[in-house]
Parts: C-alpha cells; structure tokens; sequence
C-alpha cells in the first residue's frame, strides 16, 4: 500500500516466494498451527493456560504464604515491637527526668524559703539593735538636754538676780553723773519700780 | 533480486498497515508440545510469563528482605509496602478475621500486577490479556468465597442474599437480583481486568504501527509520524496506571467479596 505501484509488481513475485518464509521468521502465526479465531477466545488454548496457571499461581501462592509473607510479617512485628518498646523506654526516661525536675524545684524552693528566713532573721536582728541603740543614744541626749536646760535655767536665774543689782549700780552712776548724789535706797526703789 | 528479497519483505511486513496487525501481540505458541488424553497441555508462551512473573516477583521478594533490615534498605521498603498496601486494604475491608485470606490476596494482587507491568514491554506477552486466565483467577476468589462461606456459616451464608429490612412483598425480587448479583461477579471481575489489558495493548500498538507505517513512507510521513509516537509514549504511560490500577481493583473487589464470606448478614 505504502509502496510504489512499480516497485511492488517487480517484487510481486518473489514477494509471494517469500510469504510463508517470512512470517515463520518473525512468528507471525497466520495459518498454519492457528485458528484464524480471535486469539483470547480460542478454546484450544484454554486447558494448557488453566494447567499451567494452576501450576504457576499454585506454586507462587505456596511460595508466598510459606517464605514471604512470614518472612514481611516478622520484620514488621520486631520493628513494630523495637519502636514500642524505644517509646516505652523513651516514656520512662521522661517520667525520671519529670522526678529529676520536681526534687530540684523542691530543693529550690526550700532553699528560697531558707533564705528568705536567713535575711528575715537578720533585717529583725539589725532592727531590734538599731532601736535600741537609738532608744539608748536618745535617752542620753534626752538627758544631756535636761542638763542643758537645768544650767541654763541656773543661768537665767542668776543672770536674773544680779540684773537688779547692775541695774542699781548703772542708774547710780547715771543718777551721780547727771544729779550728784543719790542714796542708795532710792535708787533700789527707783529699780524696782522699773523692774516690776 | 532474490538474494535482497526476504529483507523487503520483512520491510514491507511493518510497513504495510495491513500487516502491523494489533492482535499479533495476543496469539499463543506452543513452545514445547504437550498432549494428554486428547487435550493440548503445550508450554505456550503464554506459560513462559506466567513463570517468569512467578520468579522475578518471588525473587524480588525474597531478596529484598533477605537482608531483615530492621531500617529497611529501598528495594526492602518496596516490597514492605506492597505487604502493607494489601494488608492495610483486606483489614479495611474484611477486618482483622479476613487476614487470614492474606497470602490469598496479597498473591493475587501480586501476580495480576506484575503479569501487567511486565505485558507493557514490548515483544511480551501479557498473562492477564486472555480472559480464560482472568476467569480462572475471579473463579478461585468466587470459590473460596462460596467454599469457606458454606464451612464457617453453614446454610446461614445464604442470607448472603436476603438482606435485612426488606419488605416481605418485594422479598422475592430483591433475592433474585442479589443472585445475580453474585453470579455475575466472576464474570465482571475477570472480563474488567481481561478487557482493559486487551484494549491497551490493541490501541499502543496501533499507534506505535502508525509511527511505522507513516515514517517508512520518508518525508511528509515521517513528520506526521511524530504525533502518534506522542500518542504511543503517552498512553505508555496512561497503561502503567491502568497496570497499577487493575490490580488494585481485582485485589479490593476480592477483599470486598471475602468479606461477605467471612459477614454474610448485610
């Protein structure tokens, strides 16, 4: 069909020479030891594909179901059991380091608490030593303060009394200067008077 | 003329539409003849992939986890899925009672994947591309679901097809379709996964018999060649998930089917 008209009838007769050659090379089974049937529903191969299925697929199955699948399924199972068992260790060894974790806390906290009683204790100690020196050094200036005042008021009282006698001699002297003589009992009345 | 001849033809074979015949792929030949008591036995190609998918899966799996790595190597972790992949889905389907069907399955399953994969290179042959095997393999699930239903439940297993809360008038009909129903399972299961590998393989192969015709003819043909050799590449492609996705239906419809042998009562 794909060959020129020329060509074809040249080689037409070798060409048919040839024909029965040809497909026993390439194994085209047209013909001969072939029915022309459609080759999935031609009977006569029927038994020899049953048989040799049977004997293939029988031998496989026995094959598989001896060797293979219990060989598959036991792979499976110890890696199956191998990770159960690493989670199952795995699992404890948090469980350990979570105890670990909880005593440290505990003894942290412990010690916290140790400390804060430690400082506690020392804050209330410095304090009571603090009042008391301050209650001791207020009491002495208290008592310094009391003296001063006493001595001042001794003072003041002296001062006090020598001010009338002062004043009797100046207003003397003034008087003397300014009038000549006075006696001296005027002049203590005159002071006096002033002084009230 | 004539040494040059058997070369021309050969030519003139691919390249003549006529010739890329799509169905080629699916003829069976007999590699060592075999007659017994009138019945051909014969050692078909047919047979030959059966058992190269038998070994090369064996093998895969045996010496992937030959190692037991308790990290799995990759090709370990391969075949761990694939076990897991179909342990997960009869669990899922049938429960922890129908693990006991594992290796039934997981084979099954095995099998119809690999025959697939491998049926996608060309110049093999693909096992699961004739219905009588199909059938074959959709029988042994329907037997050992009728077989072990009648063994564990005994005649209770026929309430397989009375389900609960049906009105008593409609009784009669809906019993009739739940048998047919379950009759007609061996047949859909295998002509599904029979129907979707003969029609993948035909159309993949018509497509790349375009590539050839079109590009024997030089020039124009061979430019307009490269269309169906995307085609062909992409539904290479498209056939590796139908590949995958067969197998996964045939393997969850017989755990779906084990189920009701294992439940009967809906």
């Amino acid at each position: 069909m794909f060959v020129t008209t020329a060509f074809a009838a040249s080689e037409g007769e070798t060409h048919n020479a040839a024909a029965g050659e040809t497909h026993t090379e390439t194994g085209v089974p047209h013909g001969d030891g072939h029915s022309a049937m459609f080759p999935p529903f031609d009977s006569a191969t029927f038994p020899s594909q049953i048989l040799w299925l049977a004997i293939t697929f029988g031998l496989f199955y026995l094959f598989l179901k001896n060797a293979v699948v219990p060989r598959i399924a036991g792979i499976l199972e110890v890696r199956h059991d191998r990770i159960a068992q690493d989670l199952d260790q795995a699992a404890r060894m948090k469980q350990e380091a979570d105890e670990a974790i909880a005593a440290y806390e505990q003894e942290l906290a412990d010690a916290r608490a140790k400390a804060n009683q430690i400082g506690q204790e020392a804050r209330d100690a410095a304090k009571a030593e603090a009042d008391a020196e301050r209650k001791e050094t207020e009491a002495a200036l208290d008592k310094k303060l009391a003296d001063a005042e006493s001595r001042i008021a001794a003072i003041k009282a002296d001062a006090m009394k020598d001010v009338g006698a002062i004043a009797e001699e100046t207003a003397m002297t003034l008087v003397e200067q300014l009038v000549g003589k006075a006696t001296k009992t005027e002049i203590a009345a005159a002071v006096k008077s002033v002084n009230g | 003329m004539r040494d040059a001849a058997p070369a021309i033809t050969g030519l003139r074979d691919v390249a003549d539409p006529n010739k890329v015949d799509p169905i080629h792929q699916f003829h069976i030949n007999k590699l060592i003849d075999l007659q017994i008591g009138g019945l051909d036995f014969s050692f078909t190609n047919s047979a030959l992939f059966m058992v190269i998918v038998v070994v090369l899966t064996g093998a895969f799996l045996v010496l992937t986890t030959s190692s037991r790595g308790l990290v799995p190597s990759r090709m370990q972790s391969v075949s761990e899925m694939a076990y897991e992949f179909v342990a997960n889905m009869l669990r899922d389907a049938a429960g922890t009672h129908g693990m006991k069907f594992f290796p039934l399955v997981f084979s099954i399953f095995m099998f119809v994947l690999v025959a697939n994969l491998i049926g996608l290179f060309p110049y093999f042959f693909t096992v699961t591309s004739h219905i009588i095997v199909t059938f074959a393999l959709a029988m042994l699930v329907i037997l050992t679901v009728v077989i072990y239903g009648f063994m564990k439940h005994g005649l209770k297993f026929l309430k397989l097809f009375v389900p609960s809360g049906v009105p008593g008038l409609l009784m009669p009909l809906v019993v009739a379709i739940e048998i047919v129903s379950f009759l007609s399972r061996p047949v859909s299961l295998s002509v599904r996964l029979f129907a979707n590998m003969l029609a993948g393989h035909i159309t993949l192969k018509v497509f790349a018999g375009f590539v050839v015709s079109l590009g024997a003819m030089g020039g124009i043909g061979f430019a307009g060649a490269i269309l169906p050799l995307f085609m062909a590449v992409a539904l290479t492609g498209l056939e590796l998930l139908v590949a995958f996705l067969q197998a996964y239906v045939f393997a969850v419809l017989t755990c779906m089917y084990l189920n009701d042998a294992l439940h009967p009562s809906h």
